[in-house]
């Protein structure tokens, strides 16, 4: 606080009255007011905004975070089998030391020059995502999954010309909720059975409702539930005969062990990236890619960025830029292709860190890891008395649905008590997923250890030994 | 002005070039003895088809080398904190404050999952909840959502409820139409569009205003809403806003209010005072988010209290005691964004904001607006610019300027400038399109340079004008200090050569020879 009583700001350098003088002086203004004369009176807002009373130092701000940050409690400091679609994997520091450099956290939008890092590093997220794909075109990341399925959808229907699609009915409800907003009303969803033993694509149910006006199929592999769907290729074999598409959404953390989608047929392949390298955030580290063949007919239908190399004046020297500019609504307002603007790119970067740190061989002791350890996890559950899991008769990848339908026990009283005991349960399917009862859906990652694993087994045997 | 400058050029490979067989960047955890002897390899489970069969040809690079790829061009990016970031007009390049970012690298923030039990993340939802008060008050709306995860969606929420509205009142087929305005974002238009609208696009009139006679011409039982900017990319208040919702209200339309972009406003005007039924805030631009090279980033939506009920799900709300999640809105347009948002973003305004408190938000406001005009000022002193709209001299917190003269003068256009800027360390952005005003730029200088800073900047163009005026070829061929030369755009738009991937590159080449 000054003298006069006037704060001075850290953040705002001509806050100082005598530098504001100046400058009204040079401008030929006698007050800010004076700038503010084209807002009518009736619009001022004339009351004091209800603020809190600022905290002015950084001392006084971080006591204060500190004190509401304690008030959460942490999956490092408690056992957590939470998945479904947000995950909570091994996060190297590198990752965290890239994304939080000043270069890259406060850029946004500059020219191929200035910038040229920014698009090198996206376009090495795009190239190296292409591997573990096996495809050649992915974009600058959107929102997260729910969007890139979305938007997968959407360039369906513009390159088939098509107004119908198809959806696998076990894919992520939330997940859903936002694939029917964002085709609303251009678009019918119409969903597709899935066999109540196993979790897999009815076939049947598929060929009777695909029809001339489908655009495509979409559904998810491994899927929300976990399992694994095999019948990649016949599904895209349906479509294809019927002149439709066969759109894939993906864990690209099962793609070091996993048949990639585009080896069984997928014209366009989407899922998140919040598992390469980057933290939970309680949801908010989510970051959606999109992957297609290089055919123009996909290329020219994304509305994405898609940052491309090419070559500069100097012989030999890498220049990078925008491919196909003129298709984005940046070009063509509501003529381009959906909208383009602020999507995840930062977290795009950090997933292209994420794959160059762990090459060929990590990506697959880390799918072979989830697959032991959440196979173990299976097994060792599944020795508890009236548990059954996993629900679904097939093989499984990271999640698995826990059926507690026998022993009585709502999830939600199962999960109060794992929590008093520092363990998360899985998450509670009952309301994403009526129709199963009692069930749970569990994530194994490589993060977990077996010692997490029969802890998790210990306490839930104490727990149903005992009527709530 | 630093005539000497260079950016950092380390003449760095592509990462697939620093490939070096057998090399690991990190470990991934060990799994137990005991669960390979109980499961066995993991794989034997999967069905062969299903079963990988050439590993993915990712680069194998130790871990310090892969630091420095990654340090050595991030070094080639030039960040808001690195640069005066004034010229990328309509985006808010302010300062992102340190301390913030401290706390989003909390466990407490990073290592909690969106499914936890509400009562472990009371402390998540409370920084949630709180920051929807705050926007309340700073706008005046009732009820804010910050599950859009940027702009463009939070544009897509508006356009989502403004439907939805209509279909439940049973005109929603009728109405098919979302009228904007040339100025407001390209996003306003586009999201419209792809919720199955046509779109109508005011121009302005003389005054640079977007002409109010094309609005009564335009609106009709067919008018779904209005979206639009305010001031738009012209920095011009348009203070006939009340107008506008008065004319789509009585066609039976909804107004929406993108104030992505609010920066000189906070205080001193809101969204309700226009009669708007809803509006929303970017966090990555007024409220000092970082860009982080284009997202994740947040579109915090607010409406009115009769569209709550129409927002996406969940809502966070506080019984006085207890925080938690309302998934039940009766009228709810469903989902935009899996969970509640980019938590990391919500946190850092909320901290901006109590750093600052009522005062200090207005001076941001009132220090961006007098930055803004002091530079104008200035710029309007440089030969071959000018304003755009001169007829409308009073500017908030930004300026379209143009080139026009200085291209006629010199052949030397805005991309021109733009590229010989960057030999002085500088960014400049044109604007965005159509270019309604020729040879555009757009400059926002906020509140978060000196005026030394805005005088260095300032001298860039003028010394860029200056050299245009005495040798055009010198921008033309620009730039010379930067880490690349100019870049031969035709490939980009050339399927036959276009590469958005290393593989496609190689295979390319070797098509090519």
């Amino acid at each position: 606080m000054k003298k006069d009583g006037k704060r001075v700001y850290p953040y705002i350098p001509n806050s100082v009255p005598k530098i504001k003088e100046q400058m009204l002086k040079e401008i030929g203004a006698k007050s800010i007011e004076e700038l503010y004369a084209d807002i009518p009176e009736n619009l001022r807002y004339k009351s004091k905004m209800n603020l809190p009373p600022p905290l002015t130092s950084e001392n006084a701000l971080k006591r204060h975070i500190d004190e509401i940050f304690a008030k959460n409690k942490t999956c490092e400091e408690n056992i957590s089998f939470l998945g479904g679609g947000c995950y909570r994997h091994q996060v190297p520091a590198i990752c965290d030391e890239i994304n939080q450099r000043s270069e890259f956290l406060t850029a946004y939008a500059g020219e191929p020059y200035e910038d040229h890092g920014r698009f090198q590093s996206l376009f090495e997220y795009e190239s190296l995502m292409g591997e573990l794909l096996d495809m050649d075109v992915v974009n600058v990341p959107t929102y997260d999954w729910s969007q890139a399925a979305s938007t997968a959808i959407r360039m369906a229907e513009r390159i088939t010309g098509r107004k119908e699609i198809l959806v696998s009915a076990i894919i992520s409800p939330e997940r859903l909720m936002v694939i029917k907003n964002y085709c609303h009303p251009v678009l019918k969803i119409r969903m597709v059975k899935h066999c109540p033993e196993t979790g897999r694509l009815d076939l049947d149910d598929l060929k009777s409702k695909f029809s001339k006006d489908t655009a495509g199929i979409y559904f998810e592999n491994p899927s929300y539930l976990g399992f694994i769907e095999a019948q990649g290729q016949t599904i895209a074999d349906i479509a294809h005969k019927k002149g439709a598409l066969s759109i894939v959404g993906v864990d690209p953390t099962s793609l070091g062990i996993l048949t990639p989608p585009s080896q069984y047929g997928a014209d366009i392949v989407c899922g998140d990236i919040q598992g390469l390298g980057i933290h939970m955030f309680y949801g908010g580290g989510m970051g959606g890619f999109i992957a297609t063949h290089d055919e123009e007919k996909f290329v020219m239908e994304y509305p994405s960025r898609l940052f491309g190399i090419t070559t500069t004046t100097v012989e030999g020297e890498y220049g990078f830029g925008d491919v196909a500019y003129e298709r984005t609504s940046f070009a063509e307002r509501e003529e381009g292709k959906e909208f383009v603007g602020t999507h995840s790119a930062l977290w795009g970067i950090t997933a292209g860190v994420y794959l160059a740190l762990m090459g060929p061989e990590g990506m697959k002791e880390l799918g072979t890891a989830i697959l032991q350890k959440s196979q173990y996890a299976m097994k060792q559950l599944s020795t508890i008395n009236r548990v059954k899991v996993p629900r679904f008769d097939s093989s499984h990848f990271k999640e698995f649905v826990v059926d507690f339908n026998e022993t009585g026990f709502k999830i939600k009283d199962i999960n109060k008590a794992l929590l008093d005991k520092g363990i998360f349960g899985g998450r509670d399917l009952s309301e994403e997923f009526p129709e199963f009862g009692y069930c749970a859906l569990y994530c194994v990652t490589e993060v977990i250890t077996k010692k997490d694993i029969d802890t998790l087994v210990e306490s839930l045997e104490e727990i149903l030994r005992n009527p709530l | 002005m630093r005539e000497k400058f260079h950016q950092a050029k380390w003449d760095e490979p592509v990462i697939f070039e620093l490939h070096t067989p057998g090399e690991r960047g990190v470990l991934v955890p060990e799994v137990e003895q005991e669960i390979q002897e109980t499961v066995g390899d993991g794989i034997s489970q999967i069905p062969e088809q299903m079963r990988r069969k050439n590993k993915p040809a990712l680069p194998e690079v130790s871990q310090m080398r892969v630091l420095k790829h990654f340090l050595r061009i991030s070094q080639h990016t030039l960040g808001a904190d690195f640069n005066i970031d004034i010229g990328q007009g309509t985006c808010t390049m302010k300062y992102s404050p340190k301390i913030n970012e401290s706390f989003v690298r909390s466990p407490k923030a990073a290592e909690i999952h969106p499914c936890q039990d509400e009562d472990t993340v009371q402390g998540a939802l409370e920084v949630i909840y709180k920051l929807d008060t705050f926007l309340q008050e700073i706008s005046g709306m009732d009820k804010f959502t910050f599950q859009p995860g940027g702009g463009a969606a939070a544009i897509l929420v508006m356009v989502s409820i403004i439907q939805k509205y209509h279909e439940l009142r049973g005109d929603g087929q009728e109405r098919d139409e979302i009228i904007t305005t040339i100025f407001s974002h390209p996003s306003d238009a586009a999201a419209a569009a792809v919720k199955g609208y046509k779109v109508i696009t005011l121009y302005p009139d003389e005054s640079g205003l977007p002409d109010i006679e094309a609005l009564k011409k335009a609106v009709s039982k067919k008018t779904a809403g209005l979206l639009i900017t305010n001031p738009e990319d012209t920095g011009i208040f348009n203070y006939k806003i009340q107008e506008f919702t008065r004319i789509v209200h009585e066609a039976g339309g909804l107004c929406g209010y993108d104030q992505a972009n609010a920066n000189g406003l906070l205080g001193i005007t809101r969204a309700k005072e226009a009669d708007f039924d809803m509006c929303f805030f970017n966090l990555h631009k007024s409220f000092s988010s970082p860009h982080g090279c284009g997202g994740p980033a947040t579109g915090a939506l607010g409406v009115r209290e009769n569209f709550i009920d129409y927002m996406p799900i969940p809502l966070v709300d506080f019984d006085g005691k207890k925080y938690s999640l309302n998934h039940n809105l009766p009228h709810s347009i469903g989902k935009v964004r899996s969970f509640y948002g980019v938590f990391p973003a919500v946190l850092r305004a909320y901290s901006w904001i109590m750093s600052l408190g009522a005062e200090g938000l207005r001076e941001v406001a009132e220090v961006a607006v007098l930055n803004n005009n002091y530079v104008m000022k200035k710029i309007q002193q440089i030969k071959g610019a000018a304003i755009s709209y001169p007829k409308s001299p009073c500017r908030i917190e930004q300026v379209r300027y143009t080139w026009e003269k200085l291209t006629e003068d010199t052949g030397v256009s805005t991309e021109d400038v733009t590229n010989r800027m960057v030999d002085f360390g500088f960014h400049l952005w044109s604007s965005h399109h159509p270019w309604v005003v020729p040879q555009p730029f757009t400059i926002e200088p906020t509140e978060s340079y000196s005026k030394a800073e805005l005088d260095e900047y300032l001298a860039g163009l003028e010394k860029t004008v200056d050299e245009a005026y005495e040798d055009p070829g010198k921008a033309k061929n620009a730039p010379y200090q930067s880490v690349s030369h100019k870049i031969d755009h035709h490939p980009l738009d050339d399927p036959e050569k276009w590469a958005v991937t290393w593989r496609a590159y190689l295979k390319k080449q070797k098509k090519g020879g």
